[in-house]
C-alpha cells in the first residue's frame, strides 16, 4: 500500500481494515443484495410462471427415468430449453414455457448442446429408435459422438422405495395425491409391463403412455424408464392452444 | 493418554455408524461412500493407536517441525502437494473427455462415460486443484500478513483433511452416478453437509488468525480471501437446499423447481466463478505478485474500489446464463447490465496487478515466475472482457449452448487460475521446504510455453467450433428451410475437437514438467543449469583481433 489516503471515504475505510467483524458483516451484506433482488421476487411475482393446461407431476416410471437421466449426466450435453428463435422453434418445436418445468426438482434446462435439445423430443421417434440409439448411437446416427448406454437395457429397474421418492417430491411442492403415493410401486411396474393392471394410472396421470418401452416385455428395465421419460418430454402441454391464447391476448391489447 | 482413548472411541463410533449405514442402505453408491468414510475412520484409528501424537509423526514425514518461533506451515505444505496431485488428475480427466468428444469409442460405459466424467473433470480442477491452492495460499498469506501463527491449528488440519475427504466423496460419487445435476454443485446432500462443516471450520481458522493479528490493518489479500470464504458459504448452503429421500440413501430432490431452481443454480454457478475462481485468486495476486516483483501494490485506493465494486456487482450477473430462456425478461436484462458493468472492476483489478510491476518490468524477461503472473493477469483481463461481451443478449443468442462458452471458461481457468496457481506454487515450494532455489528455472520456461501454446490451441479451436456451430444452427437456405441437421453441425466440429484435445495435452504436459520440478525441489536436488537472463560470457572470445599484417596481393 504505497500512499495512504488522507481524506474522505478512503479514510473511513480504515475502520473496516481494523475490524474483521465489521469487514465480514459488511461483505456479507454487500454480496447478499444481488441475490435477494433477483431471486426472491421469482417466488412471489405471479406472472413468473404463466399457468398452462395439461401440466401434471411425472408418473413414478417417468420420474425414475428422469433420475436415470440425471445420474448419467445427460444434462451435460442436452438442453431442455428451446429459445424463442425462428431456427430453434423450427428445429425443436414451440419455445419452452416456464410452467413446463414447474415440477422439475431439479431443473434440467442444461447449458450446452453437444447433442440436440430434448425439451420436446417426446413422440418424435419410435421407442425402438430410442432403444437402438441408446444401445449403439452410431448404428442409428453414424456421425453421433454420444456414448452408448447398452447397460440400461440389461439393468432391471430398481427403485428402493418408490413411494418415498414421491413423498419427498410432495414435500418440496409437487402435488402428488395420497392415492398416487399409495399406488406408486404398482404404477411404476404397470406403466411398462403390458401384463400388469395399470388401474386408474391414466386418469391420475393424463396422457401417460402405458406400454412396454424397451422391446423386452418380460421385465422392467432402466431402459424402460428412460425411454418412458424421453417419450413424454414436451407432450403434456398443448402449446398450440397456448399460442392461440397469445393471439387472443394480443387482440385484447389492440382493443 | 485419555485424549487418545477419547479419539479412538470417536473414530470407532464413526466406523460403526458407517458399517450400519452400509448394512441398511439399499443404495449401492451410498454404501460405497459410507465404506470410504469407514476406511478413513480405520486409518484414523490406526494412526491414533500407533502414535500418541499423530501430529509429530506427520511433521516428521515432511522433516520440518516448526519451532515455537515459526509459522505453522504443515497444512500449507500438504496443500501444495494436494494442489499438484489434484491438478494433474483434473487435467488428465480433461484430456480424456476432450478425446472422447473427438473419438466417442473412448467412452467406457457406464462408469467412464462422458456424462459422468465431465463433472469429475470440472470439480477436480475447480474444487480440488483450485480449492487446495486457495486453502494452502490463504493459510500461508494470512499468517504472514497478520504476523501470527494459525489460530486453532488442530482445526486447520481438520479443514485440510476434511476437504480431501469431500473431494474423494464427490469424485467417486460422479463415477457411481451420485449427482444432483446442478453444475459445479453436483455432490449429494450428505457430502454437501460435510463440506458445510469443513467450510465453517475454515472460516473459524481464517477469522481467528485475523483476530490474533499483530498488525493493525488487515491486508487487502485477506479481504478477498474473507469475501471468498463467506460468499461461498452463502452460495453453497442456499443452492444445495434439498430434501433427501431417505437418511440412508444418496438421492435427494432440490427444494426449488424450474425457473426458481434455474436462477438459484446460476446465481450459485456464476458466483462460484466470481468468488471461488476470482476473489480467492485475486487474493493470491495481491500477495504473491508484489512479493515476487518486490514492489508495493500499485494503488491502495484502487484496491478498495476494486474490492467493493467487484463483490457487489458479481452477484447480480448470474441470469446471463439464462438468456432467452423461460426466466422472466427483467431478470435477464438485469443480469446482462450488471455483467457489462462488471468489466470495470475486473479490469481495475488487472490494472492494479499489472501496474505493481512498474519499475520491475525487466523481470518479465529474466524471471519466469513473474512472466507466468503477467500472463495470468493478461488472461484474466481477456476473459473478463470476453465474459461481458458474451453476456450481451444478441451475442449470447449465438454463443449460448456452443463451445464458445467452453473456450471462454478455459481461457479463464487455464490462463488465469492455472497460471497464477503455478506461479504461486513455484514461489512457495523453495520457501516451504527451505531450499536454496527451485530444482530448475529453465523447466518453468518449458512449462510456461507449453501451457501458453496449449491455451492458444484450446481457446482458438473453441472459438471456431462455437461460432461455426452457432451459425450453422441458424443457417437458412434460399428455399427458406434450415440448411443443417443437428448432426451436420456435430460432424463439422470434429477437427476442432482434435485440436482442442492437443491443446489440453500440451497444457497437461507442462503441468507434468512442473510436478517433476517440484518433486525434485522437495527432494533437495538442484539442476545444474545456466542462470536465466544473464548474457553468456565466453572468456576465450574476449580478445582483440590479431594485428593487421600486410598480405601479398593476389
Amino acid at each position: 500500500m504505497s500512499t495512504p489516503a488522507k481524506t474522505g471515504a478512503f479514510e473511513g475505510h480504515k475502520k473496516l481494515e481494523r475490524n474483521v467483524t465489521l469487514l465480514a458483516a459488511l461483505t456479507l451484506g454487500v454480496v447478499a443484495i444481488g441475490g435477494i433482488v433477483e431471486i426472491a421476487p421469482l417466488f412471489w411475482i405471479d406472472n413468473t410462471i404463466e399457468k398452462v393446461e395439461g401440466m401434471r407431476p411425472y408418473t413414478p416410471l417417468e420420474q425414475a427415468g428422469r433420475d436415470i437421466y440425471i445420474r448419467e449426466g445427460c444434462y451435460v450435453c442436452h438442453s431442455q430449453m428451446i429459445r424463442p428463435f425462428r431456427d430453434e422453434v423450427e428445429r425443436y418445436g414451440h419455445y419452452s414455457l416456464a410452467a413446463e418445468s414447474m415440477y422439475d426438482h431439479p431443473f434440467q434446462w442444461g447449458s450446452k448442446r453437444t447433442g440436440p435439445d430434448l425439451a420436446r423430443v417426446g413422440g418424435r421417434y419410435s421407442d425402438a429408435w430410442h432403444v437402438q440409439h441408446l444401445k449403439a448411437p452410431r448404428e442409428v446416427v453414424p456421425e453421433s459422438i454420444m456414448p452408448s448406454y447398452a447397460f440400461l437395457a440389461e439393468t432391471p429397474l430398481k427403485v428402493p422405495d418408490v413411494a418415498a421418492n414421491l413423498t419427498a417430491l410432495r414435500h418440496v411442492g409437487v402435488p402428488y395425491s395420497d392415492k398416487d403415493i399409495a399406488a406408486a410401486a404398482n404404477d411404476l411396474e404397470a406403466q411398462a409391463n403390458p401384463e400388469a393392471d395399470a388401474g386408474d394410472l391414466a386418469t391420475r396421470y393424463p396422457k401417460a403412455q402405458i406400454r412396454d418401452f424397451d422391446g423386452d416385455p418380460g421385465r422392467v428395465t432402466e431402459m424402460d424408464a428412460l425411454v418412458a421419460y424421453l417419450q413424454m418430454l414436451g407432450t403434456l402441454v398443448d402449446v398450440n392452444s397456448a399460442a392461440a391464447q397469445e393471439q387472443l391476448s394480443k387482440g385484447d391489447q389492440g382493443r | 493418554m485419555e485424549t487418545v482413548v477419547k479419539r479412538l472411541g470417536m473414530w470407532a463410533l464413526v466406523l460403526m455408524a458407517s458399517i450400519a449405514a452400509i448394512a441398511l442402505t439399499p443404495d449401492s453408491g451410498f454404501a460405497i461412500h459410507m465404506g470410504i468414510v469407514g476406511l478413513v475412520a480405520v486409518i484414523l484409528i490406526v494412526a491414533t493407536a500407533t502414535s500418541y501424537d499423530p501430529l509429530a509423526k506427520a511433521q516428521s514425514i515432511f522433516r520440518m517441525p516448526p519451532g515455537p518461533g515459526r509459522y505453522d506451515d504443515d497444512p500449507v505444505r500438504w496443500g501444495v502437494i494436494a494442489t499438484m496431485f489434484w491438478g494433474i488428475a483434473g487435467l488428465l480427466v480433461g484430456v480424456v473427455i476432450a478425446a472422447q468428444l473427438a473419438f466417442p469409442q473412448l467412452n467406457l460405459e457406464p462408469y467412464l462415460n462422458f456424462g459422468r466424467l465431465r463433472p469429475l473433470h470440472t470439480s477436480a480442477v475447480i474444487f480440488a486443484f483450485g480449492g487446495n491452492a486457495l486453502l494452502a495460499t490463504s493459510f500461508y498469506v494470512v499468517q504472514r500478513t497478520c504476523r501470527t501463527t494459525l489460530a486453532l491449528p488442530g482445526t486447520a488440519r481438520f479443514v485440510f483433511w476434511g476437504y480431501q475427504l469431500f473431494i474423494v466423496l464427490a469424485a467417486t460419487g460422479y463415477l457411481l452416478g451420485i449427482t444432483q445435476s446442478k453444475e459445479y454443485a453436483e455432490p449429494e446432500w450428505y457430502v454437501d453437509l460435510w463440506l458445510t462443516v469443513v467450510w465453517l471450520a475454515y472460516l473459524a481458522v481464517f477469522v481467528g488468525t485475523i483476530l490474533n493479528r499483530r498488525e493493525p490493518h488487515i491486508y487487502v489479500a485477506n479481504w478477498f480471501y474473507l469475501a471468498f470464504i463467506i460468499t461461498i458459504a452463502m452460495l453453497h448452503v442456499v443452492n444445495n437446499l434439498a430434501l433427501p429421500v431417505s437418511p440412508l440413501g444418496a438421492k435427494s430432490y432440490s427444494a426449488f423447481s424450474g425457473v426458481q431452481d434455474a436462477l438459484t443454480q446460476w446465481w450459485y454457478g456464476h458466483n462460484a466463478v466470481g468468488f471461488f475462481l476470482t476473489a480467492g485468486f485475486l487474493a493470491m495476486m495481491y500477495y504473491f505478485v508484489p512479493k515476487q516483483a518486490n514492489r508495493p501494490v500499485y494503488s491502495y485506493r484502487l484496491s478498495i474500489i476494486h474490492f467493493w465494486s467487484l463483490i457487489f456487482l458479481y452477484i447480480w450477473a448470474g441470469p446471463h446464463h439464462l438468456h432467452y430462456t423461460a426466466l422472466p425478461d427483467w431478470a435477464q436484462t438485469l443480469g446482462m447490465v450488471f455483467s457489462v458493468m462488471l468489466w470495470m472492476p475486473s479490469w481495475g483489478g488487472m490494472i492494479n496487478g499489472l501496474m505493481t510491476l512498474n519499475g520491475a518490468w525487466d523481470k518479465v524477461r529474466t524471471d519466469p515466475i513473474i512472466r507466468m503472473m503477467v500472463l495470468a493477469l493478461a488472461f484474466y483481463g481477456m476473459s473478463t472482457f470476453e465474459g461481458p461481451l458474451m453476456s450481451i443478449k444478441a451475442v449470447n443468442s449465438l454463443s449460448h449452448y456452443t463451445d464458445w462458452t467452453i473456450g471462454h471458461v478455459h481461457s479463464g481457468a487455464l490462463g488465469w487460475n492455472g497460471m497464477i496457481t503455478f506461479a504461486c506454487v513455484y514461489y512457495l515450494v523453495p520457501r516451504l521446504w527451505n531450499r536454496e532455489r527451485l530444482y530448475s528455472l529453465r523447466m518453468i520456461n518449458w512449462h510456461f510455453w507449453l501451457a501458453t501454446l496449449g491455451i492458444v490451441f484450446y481457446a482458438s479451436s473453441m472459438w471456431v467450433a462455437g461460432i461455426t456451430q452457432g451459425l450453422m444452427w441458424r443457417e437458412y437456405g434460399a428455399d427458406g428451410y434450415l440448411v443443417n441437421s443437428f448432426v451436420d453441425t456435430v460432424e463439422a466440429l470434429h477437427p476442432m475437437y482434435i485440436l482442442r484435445a492437443v491443446g489440453g495435452l500440451m497444457y497437461l504436459s507442462g503441468a507434468i514438467i512442473m510436478a517433476f520440478n517440484i518433486a525434485m525441489t522437495i527432494a533437495g536436488k538442484l539442476r545444474e543449469e545456466a542462470a536465466m537472463g544473464e548474457t553468456a560470457h565466453d572468456e576465450t572470445a574476449d580478445r582483440p583481433l590479431p594485428p593487421l599484417t600486410a598480405q601479398p596481393a593476389e
